[in-house]
């Protein structure tokens, strides 16, 4: 199962990749496998202001619908509209193009309790 | 009952481990639930041809001078009217009218053969054993008021014989357009002559089977019953012959929406004990001029005053996926609950059933879907939501 180094993660199967005050959020390789095809995302509006844990968005496969929590608070400040029409990117490339949305940290401190590769290699083993 | 723990393996468990299947345990069984994905999985059985695993169903052989008298008894479909070769679908109900299970009946030339739906199979051999009376009382042959012993030990008159032949069987599916072609080279029976519902006995590449012209796709195809010996072999050789149709495995998750794009009733979803056949849109095979059977009385009775609710077919108007359990609301009253939902991998939108008054159940009524706090447009459409190609 690929789990990127340069990535934090969450024990709800996000992934954060924090590039200044900004976060780019994604479900991991896991989610997605579990899940099995996604058909659609309801994505939230940019410019809603979510906290840790809020559910940002809702992810309908074919067998199932999961949420998606947001691992860090903020400001959803885009959102990955190619995923609208193209659901099946969230499977084929979880970490790449697959991605959900990009939220401007309000809370830097809140980085350290995700999880590290190493802690999200164990959880899902 | 079973136990959780003695989750079996069907024949086909190493295929589905070396095709990469996602493994899950159903109805007492390790099966695949999906192998690349349900909705391409779909796709190939609709487009060209896929396989199914169907060895979690259970087969009852039925046999004995009565055995068509017993069979129309605890059936509600008329055995009467089948010819040898011939296959009918069916149901069992209980004495109130409420489904014990769906299932198929075989006539062959000596005996009968049931099939079961897998979560229903240690209920479905102990309810038909209860109407069968094994021992012999010694000496009498009258009872104290001269009502003939035989008779009532032996409810239909002779001996009949069940035999569940399950852990024996191997049951492969092979659906789809492609069907006809992958399996003809493999055989010398020419299967454009087996009508939709009949059945031969012969050979598939060397090995005895019963060649069944069913399936639970709404695609030509056929369920093949073999013994579970050679399962791995045929599969190899049908997977040999369907190369050049980009043969595929097909999972648990793609026969549930091939299913229910025909809106074929899955038993624990769409029926159970609490539904009767004629609100389940199964008054078709319901035949009450055959004579008695179990559950005849009080459905006969609803025939007459016509049914309170029915399952209908819905269609999603807006985006949305509706699923098993989401409540059914009508100019917002509450109407109903969704029993089986999917997306559609064929025409691309949410489609579900489920049970409403009979009042609310006329095509093109619209109705809401609340699916999580959100309430959704759906209106309700006349099945099947994709056409039936199976003839």
């Amino acid at each position: 199962m690929n789990i990127p180094d340069n990535l934090k993660y969450t024990k709800d199967h996000e992934w954060a990749l924090i590039e200044g005050d900004t976060a780019t959020i994604g479900i991991t390789e896991y989610a997605q496998s579990e899940l099995g095809d996604v058909v659609f995302i309801e994505l939230p509006a940019v410019g809603t202001h979510v906290s840790k844990g809020d559910a940002i968005g809702t992810i309908e496969a074919v067998k199932t619908v999961a949420d998606v929590y947001t691992p860090l608070s903020g400001e959803v400040v885009e959102i990955n509209e190619a995923i609208k029409d193209a659901s099946e990117l969230v499977n084929k490339d979880p970490y790449g193009a697959g991605w959900i949305a990009k939220v401007k940290i309000s809370d830097a401190s809140e980085i350290n309790n995700l999880l590290t590769p190493e802690d999200y290699k164990e959880l899902i083993s | 009952m079973r136990k959780e723990n003695e989750v079996k393996k069907t024949p086909f468990y190493n295929k589905h481990v070396e095709f990469g299947a996602k493994i899950v345990p159903f109805a007492g069984f390790f099966m695949p639930v999906q192998y690349s994905g349900i909705i391409e999985e779909h796709r190939r059985v609709r487009e060209t041809v896929g396989v199914f695993d169907v060895t979690h169903m259970g087969e009852f052989i039925v046999k004995g001078l009565s055995s068509e008298k017993f069979l129309n008894t605890i059936t509600i479909n008329d055995v009467s009217k089948l010819a040898i070769g011939q296959v009918q679908y069916s149901a069992m109900c209980y004495p109130d009218g409420g489904i014990v299970d769906d299932l198929l009946v075989y006539r062959f030339k000596d005996h009968y053969m049931m099939v079961v739906n897998a979560s229903n199979l240690d209920k479905d051999f102990d309810w038909v054993n209860k109407f069968l009376f094994k021992e012999i009382p010694v000496g009498e042959t009258t009872d104290i008021f001269g009502n003939s012993i035989m008779e009532m030990f032996f409810p239909f008159g002779q001996i009949v014989e069940i035999e569940n032949v399950s852990d024996e069987t191997g049951l492969l599916a092979v659906q789809g357009p492609k069907s006809f072609e992958v399996l003809q080279p493999l055989t010398d029976i020419k299967l454009d002559d087996i009508s939709f519902y009949h059945f031969v006995e012969g050979k598939i590449a060397g090995i005895d089977m019963v060649i069944s012209r069913t399936g639970y796709t709404g695609e030509k195809g056929f369920e093949l019953y073999h013994k579970a010996a050679d399962s791995e072999y045929l599969w190899d050789e049908i997977f040999k012959a369907g190369k050049p149709f980009d043969i595929q495995p097909i999972g648990l998750g793609a026969r549930d929406t091939l299913r229910l794009e025909m809106k074929y009733c899955l038993y624990g979803n769409d029926i159970d004990k609490t539904k009767n056949p004629l609100e389940a849109g199964l008054g078709w095979i319901t035949k009450f001029d055959k004579g008695d059977f179990i559950g005849r009385e009080p459905l006969l009775k609803i025939k007459e005053t016509g049914v309170a609710r029915r399952l209908i077919a819905f269609e999603m108007v807006d985006r949305g996926i509706p699923r098993h359990g989401y409540k059914m609301f009508a100019d917002g009253d509450e109407i109903g609950t969704v029993t089986s939902g999917t997306q559609s991998p064929s025409l691309n939108k949410g489609i579900g059933l489920g049970y409403v008054a009979k009042e609310h159940s006329k095509i093109g009524t619209e109705l809401e879907i609340e699916s999580r706090g959100r309430f959704l447009k759906a209106k309700i459409v006349k099945p099947p939501f994709v056409h039936s190609k199976v003839s």
